[in-house]
């Protein structure tokens, strides 16, 4: 009889929210983890909001099929729209798959696998950061940088015809500004990330998480690599699809 | 979610069983990413300039396929759909909020425009 009552009480306790346990059942450095990525979301879609506001709010504004038509770095100009700016999407997925695969190599605590996997995380990041030193520096050799635009002649060729010289020029300081703000920030995330995972990666290979048991660590700069990876998708889609 | 939670609790001490990411789920969603993303170059590349879609077509389109993207992201890259959800809904109600600023920026910016022309 009264076994029967314990156990009902105790099967009434045992809900998440019933106290006595953490009820999102996750290690602390995760959770905050997420909490920070939280806020790193709001700034992020902060400043893309105002590059919306600012581009809905512009009478023109150049086209993306004309700023990006170059794969710079190699001898195409014209005529390749998306081209560079698609290998840079496709590295940044490629090393958001190798962290993934860190992670999942970390929970059958495969030191070696992971080492690995991290070096291939770590390249893909600097390959992006390449990528997007390529990207500025075309751009600045066309006359972009912040608060400066290409001369007249040049600015035409981002333009559908018969725009007037001074609407190109309003909007193509509005988009200097914001294109190397926002990329720019998310280029320094992808930098910060860098320098992390190299962290985590030389802690791993002192055996500094094998001696602990668990490769949680990986998984909380694996949710920052992919943070950055989902930003760019963004970033992306607005800056050089709509 | 949280009746998987109790039953867990109900099976004894036993460590319940984690639905989690295999290396087959993550090569799956590597290829839905890729997938995704070649349709928004066809469109922007092809589709567009050849039929002449106008943009206030094209826009919502690319706009559904990066919350697409940004779905699979979070939920299997960052793991977000094997958590709890009471942690999955800490972090996504107040993303919420961002709808918010949305529609007061896209408002406050069709004034904007008004006020220039």
């Amino acid at each position: 009889m009264s076994t029967a009552v314990t156990q009902q009480v105790d099967e009434v306790k045992s809900t998440p929210w019933s106290g006595g346990k953490s009820p999102f059942d996750v290690e602390y450095g995760k959770m905050m983890m997420w909490f920070f990525l939280l806020s790193d979301a709001f700034t992020f879609s902060s400043l893309l909001i105002s590059y919306g506001a600012l581009r809905f709010s512009a009478p023109t504004w150049p086209s993306p099929s004309l700023v990006f038509q170059s794969v710079p770095g190699t001898s195409i100009e014209h005529g390749a729209p998306l081209v560079f700016v698609g290998l840079m999407t496709f590295i940044l997925i490629m090393s958001s798959v190798t962290m993934v695969l860190a992670v999942e190599a970390g929970h059958r605590n495969s030191k070696k696998e992971v080492v690995w996997w991290m070096i291939g995380t770590i390249i893909g990041g600097l390959m992006f950061l390449s990528c997007q030193a390529l990207e500025w520096n075309h751009l600045h050799s066309e006359g972009f940088w912040w608060s400066a635009i290409p001369n007249a002649h040049t600015l035409q060729e981002f333009f559908k015809d018969g725009i007037p010289l001074a609407q190109q020029q309003m909007s193509s300081h509005q988009f200097a500004n914001l294109f190397f703000t926002i990329t720019g920030f998310h280029g320094f995330h992808v930098f910060s990330g860098v320098i992390i995972n190299i962290i985590i990666t030389v802690n791993v290979l002192l055996g500094t998480y094998q001696k602990r048991g668990s490769y949680l660590m990986i998984e909380k700069v694996g949710l920052y690599w992919h943070f950055v990876d989902l930003v760019w998708v963004f970033v992306f889609t607005f800056f050089y699809l709509v | 979610m949280s009746s998987e939670t109790t039953h867990g609790h109900a099976a004894g001490a036993e460590h319940e069983e984690h639905d989690t990411m295999t290396k087959g789920r993550i090569w799956k969603v590597f290829f839905i990413l890729l997938g995704i993303t070649c349709i928004e170059f066809i469109i922007a590349l092809w589709l567009a300039p050849t039929y002449h879609w106008p943009s206030h077509w094209i826009n919502p389109i690319y706009i559904v396929l990066t919350l697409f993207k940004a779905f699979y992201i979070v939920a299997y890259f960052m793991h977000l759909k094997f958590e709890r959800v009471g942690l999955a809904l800490a972090i996504i109600v107040p993303i919420l909020f961002i709808i918010g600023l949305i529609l007061v920026l896209t408002n406050e910016s069709h004034y904007w425009i008004d006020l220039r022309l």
